[in-house]
């Protein structure tokens, strides 16, 4: 598949948007009242009117945005890397300087968008120009570019030299300072569109994106689908904003010394100190966990059983209530759900045998109507049959034994044993790098676990390698 | 059929059947004419017939999602910012890069942390995906794909595998071996099948099970080991260009994002559309749950970034500032959702308050477009990718509670250190 980089449709519509935006920008900045302030730039002798410094771009757009030097400085030099203002001292260089070098704005005929993309035959003429003013003696990469250009539109070459001898006579009538105005701003356009090698080519995009109409064919199944599809959401139950919003405020509220972004964490962010303690301290087979992490288990359930830790905790607790065999369902029923697709029917008869048949073992206690839906559903088993058993029981666990999980002893003392972190101290010479360690690829330490499970003979539902905690 | 609601006008006979019925008020080659809710139904299977064109169908369509953003504001009885007043504002945030992972000889276009929290899979133009450990700057695996343009990559949540795509259409599955004479290539699998390049791709809970969003304007669920096509999701009318799991008890749902400017929310088990929003003015081009699972981000060519609620089903907050020009390519949460983290095709990293909706930070120092941004899995560092080939892993720096002299030497210096590390 070959990318058309120069697809007239598809990458002007990408950054037309952005485009729109430079020029309106660069409209106000040339507003008279509000706009920046131009006066006549002296230029070895010639004095070039409208022109400003780049201080004074920089200056109004801190002015216009209300943002840092950095970012004023950084958005001016977008504008000139576009082409919409060049500069005046070192054409060829494309950067803004805060300081007293001239800029002018571009003509809008050579704007991005209205000149966009930039034709052969344009730049042809332009070469052929120049080779001409200057007697052949053009930049290394702009002879290359000429002589295949003479290759390629050899037929128009006539064309192109007598255009470009008309456009040289007829600048040769204008007086000097327009001349050198109009040379600049046809070198900067250049500059922009056909870049020399190795400076950044500030067109560059990704691959084509097609738009409406292209991909997918807007035929009348396509609006009955969307009409249908409008007529369910305009039925669904909404709740209101008020209430939505505040949730986020609770949420945000209550993770946020969880957050090493906005609050650190102990003992020290290791890619700051360059230790590794805060990763040792809340990996999956530590002793004694961090009081933080004990505490996130009381946010939701699935906080509880997204970390293989709490998940373990949890089912000594339900061990201690005889309610352990909902806990090895809901994993199993998970393991069923996102398990290889080959080995659907055999787990799920696994499940029926040790979980779902009357008396056995580790029966669990599904209310008649799913249970009934469930054994149906067996009948052909596939990778959601297990789905509503699997719900009743998860809420049933969320709202019964949860719950009590917290209020009980074992929670607690664990709670009460949790550590909370020293801070890392701080070594009086931190720009003295510390040694990096390398830790172990987790699929070193799967393949092992894999070669152990294959000699060991389960029975019982472990998490495999293909299934991972969310942690 | 009969439990679809509709708004009844008039009551009276219908045009077709004669029958005394609720009547729908529909038009007809531009003649309005009133059909009970049955011959509507027996008209619409007859498809085309009897005069309705592809225009009449897209006006109801229009008019139906009109009347939907109706509804849509009549709940919305309060902004975010509004609710966000009483919150403590954000400090300005010092933010540093502490790694720069170079290796790629072009274009980084994706990346994705392992859930170790220090490994990172990278992909690039040029067609290789490097698996690094970001905490050394190791390479540790290194595939080179058959095509160019690898838009997409992913790391299995076991962190045995990676999965990339790109312009060849396909997703690959390579399973990481520690040998190192061993070839990733020979042991890879392809996976996904498309018709259009591949956008995006992730693991869902497992190994076993990869969700893809292509070019072709589909999305579709995979089995890794059989390759076999699970669900397909249909709905986008244009190319799609992220998508992102739901973090949700039920684990059922996901959200996409494509060029049609729709932002789509799919059921795994059905392939249904079950939710959809439609109000950014170009490209989508990515999405992100909010940390709760209740809603999610989006970050678009028309350089915002927008907030949707799913239960209010609407945009609930808009991100942007006169001075960003250029579009959002990548958006990421931190751990508690109170910080955005987006990444603009002008070569720069905005850092906003969800809540309150203002700017905290800009960062420079990438040299070209950021291609992607992603926060580490426990929260601690953002990566960034960019068009300049290189990875950046940043942190924010806060200087620490207790100021004796020690600790703010200590601080000066990992500032300037910082800065170091920083430009190059």
């Amino acid at each position: 598949m070959t990318i058309n980089t120069l697809s007239q449709d598809g990458v002007q519509r990408q950054q037309m948007s952005c485009l729109t935006k430079m020029e309106r920008m660069v409209i106000s900045m040339q507003d008279p009242d509000m706009g920046i302030k131009l006066r006549n730039q002296r230029l070895l002798i010639t004095v070039i009117p409208h022109a400003m410094t780049g201080a004074d771009i920089v200056e109004w757009l801190i002015k216009k945005c209300s943002i840092s030097d950095e970012e004023a400085l950084h958005i001016g030099q977008i504008f000139v890397k576009y082409g919409y203002i060049y500069p005046l001292k070192e054409p060829r260089n494309l950067i803004l300087k805060v300081d007293d070098s001239p800029y002018r704005f571009q003509m809008p005929y050579y704007w991005m968008s209205t000149r966009w993309p930039a034709s052969e035959l344009d730049y042809a003429i332009y070469l052929a120009k120049k080779n001409i003013r200057k007697q052949g003696e053009l930049i290394e990469y702009e002879k290359e570019c000429y002589n295949a250009l003479h290759k390629r539109i050899n037929h128009t070459w006539d064309f192109v030299v007598m255009q470009a001898r008309e456009q040289l006579r007829a600048s040769k009538q204008r007086r000097k300072a327009d001349r050198i105005v109009l040379k600049c701003q046809e070198q900067a356009y250049w500059l922009v569109n056909r870049p020399p090698p190795g400076t950044l080519d500030s067109i560059d995009h990704g691959p084509e994106r097609r738009t409406m109409n292209t991909r997918v064919q807007l035929n009348a199944e396509f609006y009955k689908k969307e009409i249908e599809h409008n007529r369910i959401s305009l039925a669904r139950n909404r709740v209101k904003s008020s209430i939505c919003l505040e949730s986020y405020v609770k949420y945000c509220e209550q993770y946020q010394p969880h957050d090493p972004i906005m609050q650190g964490c102990l003992p020290s962010i290791p890619w700051i100190t360059d230790d590794i303690m805060f990763w040792n301290m809340n990996c999956e087979t530590v002793a004694v966990p961090t009081k933080l992490r004990v505490e996130r288990w009381s946010f939701s359930f699935m906080e509880l059983l997204n970390d293989p830790m709490g998940r373990k905790e949890f089912l000594t607790y339900l061990k201690k209530e005889f309610s352990a065999e909902n806990l090895c369902f809901w994993q199993a029923c998970e393991d069923v759900r996102h398990g290889e697709t080959s080995k659907i029917p055999e787990k799920v008869d696994e499940v029926y045998k040790q979980f779902l048949t009357p008396g056995a073992s580790r029966w669990v206690n599904i209310d008649s109507k799913t249970m009934e839906k469930t054994l149906e559903g067996l009948k052909r088993p596939h990778r959601f049959v297990l789905d509503d058993a699997q719900m009743h029981i998860y809420f049933l666990m969320k709202k019964d034994s949860y719950p009590r999980y917290l209020k009980s002893d074992l929670y607690k003392n664990l709670f009460a044993r949790a550590i909370v972190p020293q801070e890392t101290k701080k070594s009086v010479f931190p720009f003295m790098r510390r040694q990096r360690h390398s830790s172990p690829s987790p699929a070193l330490a799967t393949q092992a676990a894999e070669d152990d499970g294959k000699a060991k003979n389960s029975n019982s539902f472990k998490s495999n390698s293909g299934t991972a905690s969310r942690r | 059929m009969c439990d679809q609601t509709f708004l009844a006008i008039t009551f009276g006979p219908c045009d077709n059947c004669s029958q005394n019925k609720p009547l729908m008020n529909i038009y007809l080659k531009n003649e309005p004419i009133n059909y009970c809710s049955l011959c509507v139904e027996l008209m619409a299977c007859q498809g085309l017939a009897k005069g309705e064109t592809i225009h009449t169908l897209k006006t109801e369509s229009e008019t139906l999602k009109a009347k939907l953003e109706e509804e849509r504001a009549k709940l919305h009885d309060v902004e975010l910012h509004q609710v966000a007043e009483k919150i403590e504002a954000l400090g300005q945030f010092v933010m540093k890069t502490r790694r720069t992972l170079k290796g790629h000889g072009n274009k980084v276009l994706c990346m994705d942390w392992c859930r170790d929290k220090r490994r990172i899979v990278s992909s690039s133009q040029d067609g290789k995906v490097i698996v690094w450990d970001a905490y050394t700057t190791n390479k540790e695996h290194a595939v080179t794909m058959p095509c160019t343009w690898v838009m997409a990559c992913a790391y299995a949540p076991s962190g045995c595998a990676v999965a990339c795509g790109g312009l060849d259409n396909k997703c690959s599955v390579y399973p990481l071996s520690l040998d190192k004479n061993e070839n990733l290539a020979a042991k890879k699998k392809s996976v996904a099948m498309h018709t259009n390049y591949l956008s995006s791709c992730s693991f869902t809970n497992s190994d076993m099970q990869i969700l893809t969003s292509s070019g072709d304007g589909t999305c579709a669920l995979w089995d890794v080991e059989s390759g076999q096509l699970l669900q397909s999701f249909h709905g986008h009318s244009a190319d799609v260009l992220s998508l992102n799991l739901a973090p949700s008890e039920t684990g059922n749902t996901f959200v996409s994002g494509g060029c049609d400017k729709k932002a789509n929310v799919w059921d795994m088990r059905s392939g249904q559309n079950v939710q959809s929003f439609e109000t950014h003015e170009s490209d989508i081009n990515c999405v992100k749950y909010y940390p709760s699972g209740d809603a999610f981000a989006t970050g678009s060519d028309d350089a915002t970034c927008r907030l949707y609620d799913l239960r209010a089903d609407r945009e609930v907050a808009i991100y942007s500032k006169e001075s960003i020009i250029f579009g959002a390519s990548s958006v990421d949460f931190s751990l508690s959702g109170r910080l955005l983290f987006a990444g603009y095709n002008d070569y720069t990293i905005n850092v906003w308050d969800v809540l309150k909706g203002t700017r905290v930070a800009i960062l420079f120092g990438h040299e070209n477009r950021v291609s992607s941004v992603r926060v580490s899995p426990d929260g601690t560092a953002f990566c960034s990718g960019s068009w300049d080939s290189t990875l950046r892993v940043s942190v924010r720096f806060r200087f620490s509670g207790e100021s004796d002299l020690r600790n703010i030497l200590y601080s000066m210096v990992l500032l300037f250190t910082g800065i170091r590390d920083y430009r190059w």
